[in-house]
């Protein structure tokens, strides 16, 4: 099945290209980053953790978001999305792959990483954070391949691959959670440490993934002869509408906590963040940006004309994927880091290597993403699904 | 006393293989992480096994200064700028601590911070000028129950065992920097750049004429691991203070000032930390949190 | 065979490549190693046959020793103690004086490449070589 990576066109070849010329790019700059060390990025002894933990923070919800069309489908027999699965389990691949070459780069020893596996540590949630995303990353090839094949062959999956569908339902729920016990359970990062984290970034991920989707849909519709679905894409929309509105929501009830109890611990970083402090305000714009996008895009998303209107709709689309990744994949990180424990403002900003190695990882994904989905979409169009 | 190889091999048999009934009911006391732990005797799976099927670890040399439970007590207000620069450079010097100017990348093991950045909950406008100004040591407190071992996915920091001294083992340290978003204290420094850059990578290979580190017999570290205050656990071993510690009382001496730093055991009554606490007010960094620490502040 | 001038073709670029280290380095072989044993000390640690073969195991175990656990005195099989240490009873000026002479002789002629002295700070070795370090610059 493979092979039909290798039968695309010219713009096909153009994009690969193109993806391939960035990460070459961003190779360099790693091995610079390599030679040198960590201090090439903006991060620093007090904001320990930058745009490489925040991207993979964002994308791991974008991998578990894969759940959001699975479980109708196999759980409620919800027939329209069988048509997209694979296009979402094949976006999930893309993007763990994504969250672990975040986590490689972001390594001060990446040669050393293999010691994780050697001295097993069950108290480190890094430790689980490592099962788990490779347990989906692992989960989500066999079943799409899997199932792809069974569908190329005109047959129905084959009975051993159904509990491995049921199992990557919870595990998909698993790797956001686990990644937001990475920073609920540290005792000296107030803006963290909440109940509500992990399931904020459930809801987070379950609109910023699947607009992710829409939007991948769009495309597929677009260059491919293989059309995903106007339902498919209008159940998705609404997907993305209850999804974000639980993520302001969730970040409302935060907000009422921090800024009612007024205790200083919590207050100072969500001042820091939309206010600034004495003069460090580096991400006040940015903050208050994503949450004008994400409110424009509920607006865009609740008025059903609409949402309906697939113009629009992709416009909520990008709003969303925009205004999560700054809260989420800058905000979130940067935010408990500053100010730091001993309450002094120490400011972040990535620096042009930095972005580009995180730009380099992207593009990897995205290359992925773009080779898998040919192969989907080359399979539908030959059993004529398209 | 040594540990004979044919005895070693006997415990490590037993406690390895595991007699199953007796550790079982040992077990219900303990939760099993810990209960491992204690099989294991302060090593994990892949160094027990190496032991095994090797040779003996060896034993803690008997000149060795032990506790049950190390701590420190710092009296802020016999400290002035003089004191705490030479507990610093002391420091910074026997451990080959870089130095580093740009503050983003400096590595600290002990610094003076004000006293209303080493105890913000504690800070009111009204305190004493002298204390405001006063230089306020700061270092890791080798927490009782540190939060930086817990998150650790490679046991590259640990506390050990018989003296609760929290360490780092910089040979596997993979540089996650988990440690530093765990520790409430802001104790941990990684190595942003090459803290000893060495010259040419040629066959014999000696640092840089001017990084040249100035404690031979100390290692220096590699980029990219997370390094903090070991407590001396070097100098213990030979049976000798810390050396902040000891360069403070020195200096308080010299001053006629009562030893601004003292460095004993918790768990002995009689011990000169235990009548500091017992006779002053103490105070420690944010013990709301849980970690318990180890380094109490008499203000 | 279906395209078989390619897959040959194939075979033989590939055969090219994995011989390549042996061809290009043909008649030139390495300097033997050429170790030079200390002049204070008649005694390793242990005896010469087991540290030639466990000497990296034995620096493991002394390793985790000393860092993990504080056991940092170690009983030789004659009885004798030393500190476990690397840089302080291996490569010092007391017994191995110098790295180059010892550690470097077998390593570099096996392509071995320990990276204990990225950390540790070997004993200086002042003669012959110097001049040379300062005329690159």
């Amino acid at each position: 099945m493979l092979e039909k990576a290798f039968l695309g066109g010219r713009k096909y070849w153009i994009l690969l290209v193109i993806f391939g010329g960035i990460i070459g790019l961003g190779f360099i700059m790693w091995l610079y980053q390599f030679r040198v060390g960590l201090g090439i990025t903006g991060m620093s002894r007090d904001v320990s953790w930058g745009f490489y933990i925040g991207q993979f923070t964002y994308l791991v919800g974008v991998a578990a978001a894969g759940v959001m069309v699975v479980l109708p489908y196999y759980l409620h027999h919800y027939k329209a999305f069988g048509r997209i699965t694979i296009l979402a389990e094949f976006m999930a691949v893309g993007a763990v792959s994504m969250c672990l070459l975040f986590i490689l780069v972001d390594l001060g020893n990446p040669v050393r990483a293999l010691n994780v596996l050697l001295h097993p540590s069950p108290n480190s949630v890094l430790f689980w954070d490592m099962i788990v995303l490779n347990g989906y990353l692992f989960l989500n090839i066999l079943i799409g391949w899997n199932v792809l094949s069974a569908e190329r062959k005109g047959s129905p999956p084959p009975n051993w691959i159904k509990p491995f569908i049921y199992l990557s339902i919870p595990w998909a729920i698993s790797i956001h959670t686990v990644t937001a016990y990475l920073y609920a359970g540290l005792p000296g990062r107030h803006f963290w440490l909440t109940a509500i984290m992990a399931p904020r970034f459930l809801a987070s991920a379950f609109c910023a993934g699947p607009a992710l989707l829409i939007l991948l849909c769009l495309i597929v519709r677009k260059t491919t002869r293989f059309d995903p679905g106007k339902e498919q894409i209008q159940t998705l929309g609404s997907i993305v509408t209850y999804a974000l509105i639980l993520n302001v929501f969730f970040f409302l009830c935060e907000l009422f906590t921090v800024f009612y109890s007024q205790i200083p611990g919590h207050i100072d970083h969500f001042h820091y963040l939309f206010f600034g402090h004495e003069g460090h305000g580096n991400l006040i714009v940015l903050m208050w940006l994503a949450f004008a996008l994400m409110t424009a895009a509920i607006i865009l998303l609740v008025v059903p004309v609409t949402r309906r209107n697939e113009g629009i709709l992709t416009v909520a689309c990008v709003l969303t994927v925009i205004g999560t990744w700054i809260d989420k994949g800058f905000g979130l990180v940067v935010g408990g880091f500053v100010p730091n424990p001993l309450h002094q403002y120490t400011e972040y900003w990535p620096t042009v290597p930095e972005a580009l190695i995180t730009l380099a990882v992207w593009a990897t994904g995205f290359l992925i993403i773009s080779v898998l989905y040919k192969v989907a979409t080359t399979v539908k169009v030959e059993v004529g699904a398209g | 006393m040594g540990v004979n190889r044919r005895k070693f091999l006997k415990i490590a048999g037993i406690s390895t293989l595991g007699a199953a009934a007796k550790p079982a009911a040992d077990a219900l006391a303990m939760n099993p992480i810990e209960w491992l732990d204690k099989k294991l005797g302060g090593f994990t799976v892949p160094e027990t096994l190496l032991h095994f099927f090797h040779k003996p670890a060896g034993f803690t040399p008997g000149e060795a200064l032990t506790a049950k439970r190390w701590v420190m007590v710092v009296n802020v207000r016999q400290i002035d700028e003089e004191i705490a620069e030479a507990c610093m450079e002391v420091c910074h010097r026997i451990h080959n601590v870089p130095h580093i100017k740009n503050p983003k990348h400096e590595i600290k093991w002990i610094w003076d911070e004000h006293y209303k950045h080493a105890l913000p909950g504690q800070h009111h406008e009204h305190i004493d000028e002298a204390l405001k100004k006063a230089p306020f040591l700061v270092l890791c407190n080798h927490c009782e129950n540190p939060a930086c071992v817990r998150v650790c996915p490679t046991k590259a920091t640990f506390k050990r065992k018989h003296d609760g001294i929290v360490l780092m083992d910089m040979h596997r340290c993979i540089g996650c920097r988990f440690c530093m978003a765990a520790c409430p204290f802001g104790a941990r420094s990684f190595n942003w750049i090459i803290p000893w850059p060495r010259e040419g990578a040629g066959t014999m290979p000696r640092f840089r004429k001017d990084k040249e580190p100035p404690n031979p017999e100390f290692p220096t570290r590699v980029k990219g691991v997370v390094e903090k205050c070991n407590f001396c656990a070097e100098r213990l071993a030979k049976g000798q203070i810390p050396a902040c510690v000891e360069t403070c009382q020195e200096l308080c001496k010299e001053k006629g000032r009562e030893p601004a730093l003292v460095f004993g055991d918790l768990e002995d009554p009689d011990s000169e930390v235990r009548q500091l606490l017992r006779s002053h007010h103490t105070l420690r960094r944010k013990p709301e949190l849980g970690t318990n620490p180890n380094v109490y502040y008499i203000v | 065979m279906y395209d078989g001038g390619k897959i040959i073709t194939g075979v033989i670029i590939g055969l090219v490549f994995m011989t390549f280290p042996i061809w290009y380095t043909s008649g030139r072989a390495a300097k033997k190693p050429d170790i030079k044993l200390p002049v204070k000390e008649k005694q390793c640690v242990e005896p010469k046959e087991y540290m030639r073969v466990k000497h990296m195991q034995l620096l493991d175990l002394w390793r985790d020793s000393v860092v993990r656990v504080a056991q940092r005195s170690y009983v030789a099989f004659n009885g004798v103690k030393y500190d476990m240490s690397l840089q302080n009873t291996c490569i010092s000026a007391d017994c191995h004086a110098k790295k180059t002479e010892f550690c470097d002789q077998c390593h570099n002629y096996t392509g071995v490449v320990p990276y204990c002295w990225d950390c540790h700070i070997e004993p200086k070795e002042e003669p012959a070589e110097k001049p040379q370090a300062e005329e690159k610059h």
